[in-house]
């Protein structure tokens, strides 16, 4: 019995139930499309994150004060310090020789106000290094000045959220505005970043740290971030940090560092896993569809217990008839995994026209997993009602209306 | 062709053991022409089935052209029935959603012969049957003496020793039931082993060679 042949006579009995047929492809189309969106959002969505992560530079440092990890002793459970980090411990680390930039930050909340109008808005204090660290654009002006940190210049530069907000469509540039008490100068206004993770630039004041601490009334620092050189010189630059404070710190290793890798790495693995659970959440759908594949089978061996009588009665081996059977239950299944690949691309493509920002991505292996899988259930579901088939006894099927 | 010894064949239907077929011994040989006769339930049907290969006996031996096929397996058995015995039934049993021409090509598919030659020898066992102009109707645009010629083709497509018929015209109307015994007789002048069964004496009576079958055992042969 040649393979054409097989397909042709598997073929043939399928377009004689026609709604059957349909549903079976709507349950496994249902199965396919949930599973390939799904994944595809997943992936998506993990793209998304670590290319954003990416974006902030692949060889950044952060140095928190305190250590985050437990002593076992009595709470606090992170290990609080009496040590803060100071504008001096930010500018002795430029004795290692694997740091490129190096920018302390200071961060607070307070009322941004212009003749009148006034608006909270989170400031940061920092220097003109920040803009290097954190990729910073601008619209217009220029950043922090070069100076030294302990400075505490009347200079700000402004997000576009707050500039629309306060100057709307004047002038920004070389206006005064008020900072709690305090009057500051627009020197520039950053071009406006979208939502970068975490933080959202266009809603910020940048100040001069020297004068976020006086503004906050605050001599330690909120974090530290560092850029190295060289991706390669960002362990050597993490143990000299480490080194350095410690030897500020009265021998106490008292802050955390964390490398930008590893925050990419670890967003990568949480999302890897999110997406693979959603996958196998989906998949359940698969294998309810196998079910039905299954269900049809028995249906169809039942009505046609005559045919394969008949069928023996000429001359049909035991593998012939498990063949024929199985060729229908794998048709019906491709055909929905057919089915299901087109909804599922289409859902996909209706997503990304209303979401023109996120990336919607659809891995090739999704695809040949989603037509495996289903082919595979097809194959499993579908053996036992043909090895139904296959050992029937081809009198009494023969007898049988 | 056909040697039979020591036939036995029993059912267990509840508690009841059923004896279909009792010590049978019968020798056919090639080119008969044998009809099987008997009241109902006196175990023709079983003996044709036996014959056929579709039902194994419960014991004895079975030669069909010197070779025993009593020890051959599922694979091996439709084998030898695919490319020997040709089998025609009271109730046509045709592929309701094949076309003629579709239905008489099915054994000929199963013995994994290419599409070409499989379309010229159609077109010959539908001159043999005279319905060419009927190859791509389907089993109900037919009559029911159309059907049946469709199975004969069908059964001889393969070009088999033996013609095996269970009641072929029971069904049929005696104008359409002649012509289709005609047509088996025909197979049978072609050197065709056939054997029939039949409730109709007369067409009994048309056999060379006659078996009586009452309750599992040969009476008269």
């Amino acid at each position: 019995m040649m393979a054409q042949d097989v397909m042709y006579q598997a073929f043939s009995a399928i377009k004689t139930q026609p709604v059957r047929v349909f549903l079976i492809i709507l349950a496994m189309s249902i199965g396919i499309t949930s599973v390939t969106v799904l994944t595809a959002l997943g992936e998506s969505a993990r793209m998304y994150i670590v290319s954003e992560f990416e974006a902030l530079g692949t060889h950044l440092i952060i140095v928190l004060p305190g250590r985050t990890e437990t002593t076992g002793g009595q709470p606090p459970l992170f290990g609080a310090t009496p040590r803060d980090l100071t504008l001096a411990d930010a500018e002795a680390l430029y004795r290692s020789h694997h740091i490129a930039a190096i920018a302390p930050l200071t961060i607070g909340m307070a009322p941004v106000s212009i003749r009148g109008l006034e608006r909270e808005a989170t400031i940061i204090g920092s220097t003109s290094a920040l803009r290097q660290v954190r990729h910073l654009n601008l619209a217009k002006g220029r950043f922090l000045p070069e100076t030294d940190a302990d400075k505490a210049l009347s200079v700000c530069v402004i997000g576009q959220t707050i500039k629309e907000a306060l100057f709307a469509q004047q002038q920004a540039l070389g206006k005064w505005l008020r900072i709690n008490d305090r009057r500051f100068r627009v020197i520039g206004v950053l071009a406006s970043e979208g939502q970068s993770i975490g933080v959202d630039f266009d809603d910020m004041v940048i100040v001069p740290v020297a004068s976020a601490q006086a503004l906050f009334n605050r001599q330690s620092l909120f974090r530290i971030l560092v850029e190295a050189k060289t991706k390669q010189g960002m362990y050597k630059a993490v143990d000299e940090i480490r080194g350095i404070i410690k030897l500020r710190h009265e021998g106490e290793d008292d802050v955390t560092l964390i490398t930008q890798d590893s925050v990419v790495k670890t967003f990568d693995d949480i999302l890897i896993a999110v997406t693979l659970t959603v996958a196998s959440i989906a998949s359940i759908s698969l294998a309810v569809s196998g079910i039905l594949v299954m269900n049809v089978m028995w249906v169809s061996v039942t009505q046609r217990t005559a045919e394969i009588g008949l069928l023996k009665a000429l001359g049909a081996t035991r593998q012939q008839i498990l063949w024929l059977f199985l060729t229908e239950a794998a048709m019906l299944s491709v055909a929905g995994a057919i089915t299901g690949l087109i909804l599922g691309k289409a859902t996909l493509y209706a997503l990304q026209a209303s979401y023109p920002d996120f990336p919607v991505y659809l891995p090739v292996w999704a695809i040949f997993a989603a037509l495996a899988v289903s082919l595979f259930t097809a194959l499993i579901f579908g053996v036992l009602p043909a090895k139904q088939a296959a050992s029937m006894n081809p009198v009494t099927a023969l007898n049988k209306k | 062709m056909i040697e039979l010894e020591n036939i036995n064949r029993t059912f267990q239907v509840g508690e009841q053991r059923i004896h279909a077929l009792n010590n049978i011994n019968l020798s056919i040989k090639k080119g008969e022409y044998v009809s099987i006769m008997g009241p109902s339930g006196s175990g023709k049907s079983t003996l044709l089935n036996v014959i056929a290969l579709l039902d194994p006996p419960s014991s004895g031996k079975y030669t069909l052209n010197n070779r025993l096929v009593t020890q051959l397996n599922d694979d091996q058995l439709a084998q030898v029935r695919r490319e020997n015995i040709g089998f025609v039934f009271q109730f046509f049993h045709l592929i309701a959603r094949y076309s003629a021409a579709e239905n008489i090509e099915i054994p000929m598919i199963l013995a994994g012969i290419p599409a070409k030659q499989r379309k010229q020898r159609v077109e010959d066992a539908l001159t043999a049957v005279n319905l060419q102009s009927r190859a791509s109707h389907r089993p109900d645009q037919l009559s029911g003496g159309q059907v049946q010629r469709v199975a004969i083709a069908r059964a001889m497509i393969m070009r088999p020793q033996i013609l095996l018929a269970d009641e072929p015209t029971g069904n049929l109307d005696s104008q359409a039931g002649g012509e289709i015994i005609e047509l088996l007789e025909n197979l049978n002048q072609q050197q065709v082993t056939l054997l029939m069964i039949t409730h109709d004496e007369a067409l009994g009576r048309r056999a060379q060679r006659r078996i009586r079958l009452i309750d599992g055992q040969v009476i008269q042969s």
